[in-house]
């Protein structure tokens, strides 16, 4: 804890809250950036927030973004139900990529990004490992492997949000996935009449 | 954030209260050694009392499906008492539920080990 952060302001486009401020994700190694390029294809709408974290390849690194999912979905309107869920889910991705993708490699990151549009909650985690094919994932469900130690956390994830799509590269895996934001309160005040 | 474990006896039976988190790191080895520990000093009927466990994540799912493997081959029972709405439903949705013998009342978890 209090180590110092470095943290790169927007270019002016997009709006960071306070509660995505470096005092409430600190860590060691942790590095903080806010991704504000306007022409960046993840960006679905101009009023939307998107941050980025960049992170090392720890168990910290999983604890901080369990935390940060349950902020960001708790701002996002969801209820604690919900907000368990999404925060376990990016808990799950998160230790696949700790462990899995980069097998703690310190010389290899974590890029965490969490993007808030008008209907959605959208959370991008980045390894830089050999890939995951999700094909050859087994089924937890299975009876042969439902007494098996390990395995359960991709279903987990699939259980928790609304859309899970896994892209496997060379350079490592992107775990793209998004929850639906249902009657939040907030959207209904901003919704046009 | 971390877990806390303490044993006690009733009647034979070795009741684990475990509170906290169940998870990835210290949690998963916490439950992992409780339980080792207890079967290598012949400690082999275990009922893990998990009423203040709060959390627990696929590491720690994990974890209970090792320790209820590893008491069962050694001749040993494991049983799991008062979950919490989550652990249940995580239960529930993996599938392992109906594998765990599952107790909410902890008078009768303990009578329902064999003598």
């Amino acid at each position: 804890m209090g180590i110092a952060l470095t943290f790169a302001s927007p270019t002016g486009k997009l709006s960071i809250r306070p509660s995505n401020t470096i005092g409430q994700y600190n860590g060691p190694g942790v590095n903080v950036a806010s991704e504000a390029k306007a022409d960046s294809r993840t960006v679905r709408s101009m009023s939307a927030d998107r941050v980025s974290y960049t992170l090392d390849s720890t168990l910290e690194t999983v604890n901080n973004a369990e935390e940060t999912a349950g902020r960001m979905a708790a701002e996002a309107g969801f209820d604690d139900e919900e907000i368990m869920k999404i925060s376990m889910a990016v808990r799950e991705a998160a230790v696949n990529a700790v462990l899995h993708g980069n097998a703690y490699d310190p010389s290899k990151k974590v890029t965490i990004a969490f993007e808030r549009t008008a209907h959605d909650l959208v959370i991008s985690i980045r390894d830089q490992g050999k890939g995951l094919d999700a094909s050859k994932i087994p089924d937890p469900l299975a009876p042969d492997n439902l007494m098996k130690t390990s395995g359960r956390g991709i279903f987990l994830i699939r259980s928790f949000m609304d859309v899970v799509e896994i892209h496997p590269s060379q350079t490592g895996t992107e775990l793209r996935m998004i929850k639906h934001v249902h009657g939040n309160p907030a959207d209904s005040k901003e919704a046009p009449q | 954030m971390s877990m806390k474990s303490s044993t006690r006896q009733v009647d034979g039976v070795t009741i684990v209260d475990l509170s906290g988190r169940i998870t990835l790191g210290e949690g998963s080895i916490v439950l992992r050694e409780t339980v080792r520990d207890l079967l290598s000093k012949g400690q082999k009927k275990i009922l893990l009392n998990l009423g203040d466990v709060n959390y627990i994540d696929s590491s720690g799912i994990g974890e209970l499906v090792s320790a209820f493997t590893t008491a069962k081959n050694q001749g040993g029972e494991l049983k799991l008492l008062n979950l919490t709405k989550k652990v249940h439903d995580l239960l529930q949705i993996t599938k392992l539920y109906t594998v765990f013998d599952v107790k909410d009342d902890e008078t009768t978890a303990v009578k329902s080990f064999t003598k």
